[in-house]
């Protein structure tokens, strides 16, 4: 299948992982963060660690826009559910995020009106297919899913849609990446930046990161081979004391980003003045909401919303998590309470989650022999 | 919803409930307590009796219908614990209201699969309840086999060093049903490999059968819940050659883009077996001589560690558990 087998050529694979090989200095630990749940979804899925020489660190950070979502937000977004004649949907990856009260598939097992959809389009549709209901789009993600969220409500707007809304809990990623910088128990090497959010904010907003922070980062792919040449190009700049942004994922990255997505997001979003994170705390100018020409459309001036703030399960580590200083293993709840059947945390719940990747793909195979295996 | 998804939850719920409640604290004399057909004792001789439910929307979908699936469905799985269907008894729960013109279409895709697979259907229950109190139309089968000659099969008679087999492209079926919903905007040439493997079965068992360790037809769930249920029944390593294994670029495509993974989808039409190492080869040729296993392959082998795992391992060297599918997958956002 074109643009993914030649992205797991095993033997250009082979020769990446060689050069990852000489170019690492071996009395030096690296360690290098993704910042994209899909980043972190691929390392685990490909099984890139086996790849990669033990000197090597990846760390996994708050890349994945349910994770990081407090569990108040999604009582919220529950509470609005429970309103008569309200359709809740959200994307797939919601559906078993645990709130204080059961997660979106819970509600629906009791009877509520929930629905998965694929874009917030069809959560249009619905609500122009069902007059007598209406529709509420949880909208999370950050600026990968945030422009479909903007363009569906112009054309809310402009068809005069009346019986939509939109619960707004779009996030945006460069001050998730400022945060961790400020952290101080966090020491990277570099970045392996985010493929999806680039191709609509571009390169330009991680200049900082290379120019103020010292840090080189690369804009990567999510097959093994753009991984694993992300991790060339980051350990060619560490070599050469350099540290710039560079683009790996030019076959869908344009350097300036996709005007009309950021035009389309300017029309309808504006900063929110300060916003929650998971594990990470308040953050400002860290989120998105609607602006005052879209209230019509906005469920939180629609609807009353609580904003609950519930706290974490205490033994649940998902902050320490999130942030990179511990590995999911290392939590005390992992795969004993906090399974992805039993979900106490979000990182466990979607497949983006650093926890649900390990546990699905990592966790029980220690047991098993490194070696490489060939097809009989 | 989860428990009725074919993965952890349907598991936990079996062995949690029904099998306790229903069949009682002693484990099976032989074979799986948990195989797709059960073995019963009529007189001097052993029967194998097995049921199945079907809701599948759409009721039409391409390659194939709710009543072919039902004929099967039941058929596959007696063909797969190593029985040759002989007859079949069917229960319809009907929707008040549902037109006649569909159950008359399902009813002749019944009766054509069944001619097809070799079994007579012999016997039936119709319900019709409250419109809005079902989805237009479920069918039950149940069914008996006759076992074949020569086999023994079930997680325990697996050893270190077996082959597994499956029989053709994977995943067919559950994404065909996801596109026929036409939530959403995706198209793809693809049909639900639905049919009844009872033939490609019988080659491999007259080529093998005292080789033959197990065999499954990984439905909801996929592959990948199939096999781990045999790793957690034997206690073994299943490891898989993520390249060996056949899959559809349409399929392929569709998971790519959806987040998900064709281990976990389902099939209809396709069968897993584990065979010895010394017949793999032969058993491998003789079901692919046979009409429509031209595309069976071994795909993985039996290894000590990880115990009770399905690993996967790729080409270029990375490796990933693959577990049960937990829930319905859900497509991924970004």
């Amino acid at each position: 299948m074109r643009f993914v087998d030649e992205f797991r050529d095993p033997d250009v694979i082979a020769r990446t992982s060689d050069e990852i090989r000489r170019l690492a200095d071996p009395g030096r630990h690296y360690r290098l963060m993704e910042v994209c749940g899909g980043h972190t979804h691929a390392i685990y899925r490909f099984g890139l660690k086996d790849v990669l020489p033990e000197n090597i660190e990846l760390i996994h950070g708050p890349g994945c826009p349910v994770c990081v979502l407090p569990m108040g937000r999604i009582d919220d977004g529950l509470a609005l559910a429970r309103q008569p004649l309200v359709t809740f949907t959200a994307f797939g990856d919601m559906m078993r995020v645990p709130g204080a009260h059961g997660s979106p598939l819970e509600h629906k097992a009791k009877g509520l009106d929930v629905r998965i959809v694929y874009s917030p389009t069809d959560a249009l549709k619905l609500a122009r297919a069902n007059p007598d209901r209406h529709v509420m789009f949880f909208a999370i993600g950050f600026e990968t899913t945030a422009p479909s969220t903007a363009l569906t409500l112009m054309r809310a707007k402009a068809e005069g849609v009346e019986n939509f809304s939109v619960f707004c809990k779009h996030v945006t990623k460069i001050p998730a990446i400022r945060a961790i910088l400020d952290s101080p128990d966090m020491r990277l090497d570099g970045f392996i930046g985010p493929g999806h959010v680039s191709t609509v904010i571009g390169c330009r907003p991680y200049e900082w990161i290379a120019r103020d922070e010292k840090k080189p980062i690369v804009v990567s792919g999510f097959e093994p081979l753009d991984l694993l040449q992300s991790i060339v190009m980051l350990l060619r700049q560490l070599k050469e004391g350099r540290s710039v942004v560079e683009n790996q994922y030019k076959r869908v990255v344009p350097w300036e980003g996709n005007r009309a997505a950021l035009v389309a997001m300017a029309e309808v979003f504006d900063l929110r003045p300060y916003f929650e994170w998971r594990g990470l705390g308040f953050i400002s100018q860290s989120a998105l909401q609607l602006r005052e020409g879209y209230a019509r459309w906005d469920a939180e001036r629609v609807f009353s919303v609580a904003g609950v703030r519930v706290t974490d399960p205490k033994a649940a580590q998902c902050g320490e998590v999130l942030k990179g200083v511990l590995k999911p293993h290392q939590c005390k709840l992992f795969g004993k309470e906090c399974t992805p059947e039993h979900p106490v945390g979000a990182l466990m719940v979607s497949s983006e989650g650093s926890c649900a990747a390990y546990y699905n793909y990592e966790h029980r195979k220690a047991a098993a022999p490194a070696k490489v295996l060939t097809p009989a | 919803m989860a428990h009725g998804a074919g993965g952890k939850a349907t598991r936990r719920l079996v062995e949690g409930l029904f099998v306790p409640l229903l069949y009682g604290p002693q484990p099976a004399a032989d074979g799986d307590l948990l195989s797709d057909a059960a073995r019963v004792a009529v007189g001097d001789t052993s029967v194998a009796i097995t049921t199945d439910s079907f809701v599948v929307t759409p009721l039409v979908f391409p390659g194939g219908s709710i009543g072919e699936l039902a004929v099967n469905g039941t058929v596959n799985d007696l063909a797969v614990s190593g029985a040759v269907p002989v007859a079949l008894v069917t229960t319809f729960v009907l929707e008040a209201g549902l037109p006649s013109e569909v159950l008359v279409a399902e009813v002749q895709a019944m009766a054509r699969a069944a001619r097809a697979a070799g079994v007579a259907i012999v016997g039936g229950d119709t319900k019709v309840v409250e419109h809005g109190k079902t989805d237009r139309l479920y069918i039950t089968t149940t069914g008996i086999g006759r076992p074949m000659a020569g086999l023994s099969l079930g997680a325990r008679s697996v050893r270190v060093g077996d082959k597994i087999v499956l029989s053709g492209p994977i995943g067919d079926h559950g994404i065909t049903i996801l596109l026929a919903r036409g939530e959403l905007d995706l198209e793809a040439r693809l049909s639900s490999d639905t049919r009844s493997v009872l033939p490609l079965v019988e080659a491999l068992a007259g080529a093998a059968a005292p080789g033959i360790r197990w065999m499954r037809d990984p439905t909801r769930g996929g592959v990948a819940t199939s096999l781990n249920e045999l790793a957690l029944d034997s206690g073994l390593a299943i490891h898989l050659f993520e390249e060996a294994i056949p899959v559809r670029d349409e399929v392929r495509g569709a998971c790519e883009l959806l987040g998900l993974d064709p281990l976990h989808i389902a099939n209809e039409g396709q069968f897993l077996a584990v065979l010895a190492p010394d017949v793999a080869d032969q058993a491998l040729e003789a079901l692919r001589a046979a009409p429509g296993g031209s595309e069976a392959v071994i795909v993985g082998e039996v290894r000590e560690e990880p115990a009770a795992a399905v690993l996967v391992t790729t080409r270029y060297g990375g490796s990933r558990i693959v577990d049960m599918l937990v829930g319905d997958p859900l497509p991924r956002i970004c």
